[in-house]
């Protein structure tokens, strides 16, 4: 079992996953911030791997990458800050970034380089599974998770195809659209969420615009997973003792627990 | 037959997009080929290729050039005279028409130069269709006259302010767009680069330069040209005009890339020249990166060329020797755009001035009976101030 399935093993424990990109705003703040989540009760922390032309991303997480990628923050930083980390922590951690860092980097040396900094999955925004099965090949040799998404858009044939390929968990998409901090969630987020579920029993984790603790409780009564990012980077801006973070995970953390509370 | 069935040309191509956006490939993939076997959807595209257009364009026979050059003979192929001063019409018109079939209402675009926002907003004024275009913040203060015109024609241009401020990041935002809404939105590319449809969609709606270049360089001639030069961006007026040429083997195909500054100054757009293998804007290609695989700026002259990337096809072509690019600077740009004003009085854009330059180069050490066919992409009116500003004049 990798460290990252043992996570949705434990029943009726819903998995909290902050993404931070890495280096915003300095790579000491990373450093310390990660320990700092898994303290709060996160259970899988995204490390965001810059890229100058993030797509999927919206305006709060560009902005963290084109401001991490001026302090110098490459692929080889990075995964040196998650070798320190892995040091520090015992949850696991995951990359989040888009598919030409790790093309330009070699698939296999970047896999190579990820197993020695204790990395445990990638998750690739820009690489649907019809891309995919090169680096899926080497991240199963390497027990790496390569974790796919799925969107509002995916057919039931998509649906059964992802679920098949998919290791570790889902990354449910909830909304047609970037990276973001949203007021309100979907309204066919729920029947999104069943129908991928009447498919398949892959742990399934929202992300997309999750940016309240109201709205994770929500997610958390269809989900085995809440995954947040913008809000995190937004409260790290200016917090240098990190207080409103670790304030802001505890309140999602008591969210999940209590999925069911009024 | 390329691409094969996953969008690949060679090793080129794909698919590299957020899952949102398959299914809406997959749609459009679907619509195109319907659209493809429908004699009627060609039927209509003539027509309004004939009438709205413009077509055919003339294969001009640049007597002045040539004879100053002193050595082939030169031809034009005078896309500057298609509707909207470009050859982007004939792409945005086929969309224009596909989107339209598809029942999609709301078009999204990005543009560069500002040719094919332009050209979309043109098609879309003419089809009722809604318009956004995404503009750089940076070519929007270059071409301030092609978004006045957008504008007029009832499109929406929105400015881009991330990365550089130009073509790659509008195209960005064109897709976060698309992504946002993929159900009722149709994102009109303007080259041939992005996941596959498009690299072989918009390729087939500009090969209609080629076909006309090929028929009309045969009736008058009896034969097919020596050379076929054009410039490369994105690269969709070149391909339009190789294409048919193609299984051609004495026709030599030769793409002209933005040598900018200089190619050793790192301040250029040649991806091909001087660039590498990567992924951007969902498509394996040649592209101008760093060392991390981020994707460097470019600087162009012309607005048109100012892309990391290029088309997946133009990339196969280079591998395997069937055409072959050349890279021209900023300043021998600005030379093939004066030289062509002074001999012919034909002011191009600032785009095909490099294939110009290019042209008139070789032409010297050609025979008499040579004949190269140039790809004359647009007209130059948009790039007035660049070049009375980059001459130090005041116009």
């Amino acid at each position: 079992m990798s460290r990252i399935t043992s996570v949705f093993s434990q029943p009726g424990h819903i998995a909290l996953i902050p993404y931070i990109t890495v280096g915003y705003p300095s790579i000491e703040a990373t450093l310390k911030m990660v320990p700092l989540l898994a303290d709060s009760g996160c259970d899988i922390v995204e490390l965001g791997i810059p890229f100058s032309d993030p797509l999927a991303d919206g305006t709060t997480i560009q902005k963290a990458s084109f401001y991490a990628l001026k302090n110098g923050v490459t692929p080889k930083v990075c995964l040196e800050v998650a070798k320190q980390l892995r040091q520090k922590v015992d949850i696991p951690l995951v990359f989040m970034t888009y598919f030409n860092p790790v093309f330009s980097y070699g698939l296999e040396e970047f896999c190579s380089a990820c197993n020695k900094s204790g990395i445990d999955g990638l998750i690739i925004p820009d690489l649907p599974p019809e891309e995919g099965s090169g680096l899926e090949l080497i991240t199963q040799r390497r027990g790496l998770d390569l974790i796919y998404l799925l969107a509002p858009t995916s057919t039931d044939e998509r649906i059964r195809l992802i679920a098949e390929k998919s290791k570790g968990f889902i990354y449910l998409v909830s909304v047609t659209g970037v990276t973001g901090v949203r007021d309100k969630l979907p309204t066919d987020l729920e029947a999104f969420v069943a129908k991928v579920r009447e498919i398949t029993t892959q742990p399934l984790c929202v992300g997309f615009g999750i940016s309240a603790p109201e709205q994770a409780r929500q997610v958390a009564r269809i989900a085995d997973g809440v995954i947040v990012g913008s809000r995190i980077i937004q409260l790290m801006e200016d917090d240098e003792s990190m207080v409103d973070v670790v304030d802001f995970a505890r309140e999602l953390r008591s969210a999940l627990d209590r999925p069911n509370r009024i | 037959m390329l691409p094969d069935n996953k969008g690949y040309f060679g090793d080129y191509g794909g698919r590299f997009v957020p899952e949102t956006l398959v299914p809406a490939l997959n749609e459009l993939t679907e619509a195109y080929e319907e659209a493809k076997a429908d004699s009627t959807f060609w039927a209509e595209f003539d027509s309004l290729s004939r009438h709205y257009s413009g077509r055919p364009t003339p294969l001009y026979l640049a007597h002045g050039l040539s004879k100053h050059c002193g050595g082939a003979q030169i031809f034009l192929k005078r896309e500057d005279l298609a509707h909207t001063g470009a050859h982007k019409i004939n792409n945005a018109l086929g969309q224009g028409l596909l989107a339209r079939r598809m029942g999609k209402r709301r078009i999204i675009a990005e543009t560069g130069a500002g040719q094919h926002g332009v050209a979309t907003a043109a098609v879309c004024a003419m089809l009722g269709l809604q318009c956004i275009i995404y503009m750089g913040e940076e070519d929007m203060r270059r071409q301030s006259l092609n978004v006045f015109r957008m504008k007029l024609m009832g499109a929406e241009v929105r400015p881009v302010s991330g990365g550089s401020r130009t073509l790659k990041d509008a195209i960005n935002e064109a897709i976060r767009d698309w992504v946002t809404n993929p159900r009722d939105s149709y994102y009109l590319l303007g080259s041939v680069v992005g996941p596959y449809p498009y690299p072989s969609m918009v390729r087939d709606f500009q090969s209609i330069i080629g076909k006309e270049t090929r028929q009309q360089i045969l009736d008058e001639f009896g034969r097919l040209p020596d050379y076929i030069i054009a410039c490369v961006g994105g690269g969709s007026n070149a391909i339009g005009i190789f294409y048919p040429f193609l299984d051609d083997k004495d026709v030599k195909l030769i793409g002209v890339e933005a040598a900018g500054k200089g190619l050793n100054t790192g301040e250029h757009a040649a991806s091909l020249a001087a660039g590498s293998v990567g992924v951007l804007h969902g498509a394996k290609s040649y592209l101008l990166q760093d060392g991390d695989g981020q994707i460097r700026e470019t600087h162009s002259v012309s607005a048109g060329l100012d892309y990391p990337g290029v088309g997946p096809e133009h990339s196969y072509l280079k591998d395997t020797g069937r055409a072959t690019y050349v890279a021209v600077s900023d300043k021998e740009a600005l030379e093939g755009f004066q030289l062509l004003c002074r001999t012919e009085g034909i002011t191009p854009a600032l785009e095909p001035a490099h294939a110009i330059f290019h042209a008139a180069k070789m032409a010297g050490s050609l025979k008499k009976e040579q004949i190269i066919v140039v790809n004359l992409s647009g007209r130059g009116d948009k790039d007035m101030d660049i070049v009375a500003e980059a001459l130090g004049v005041k116009p």
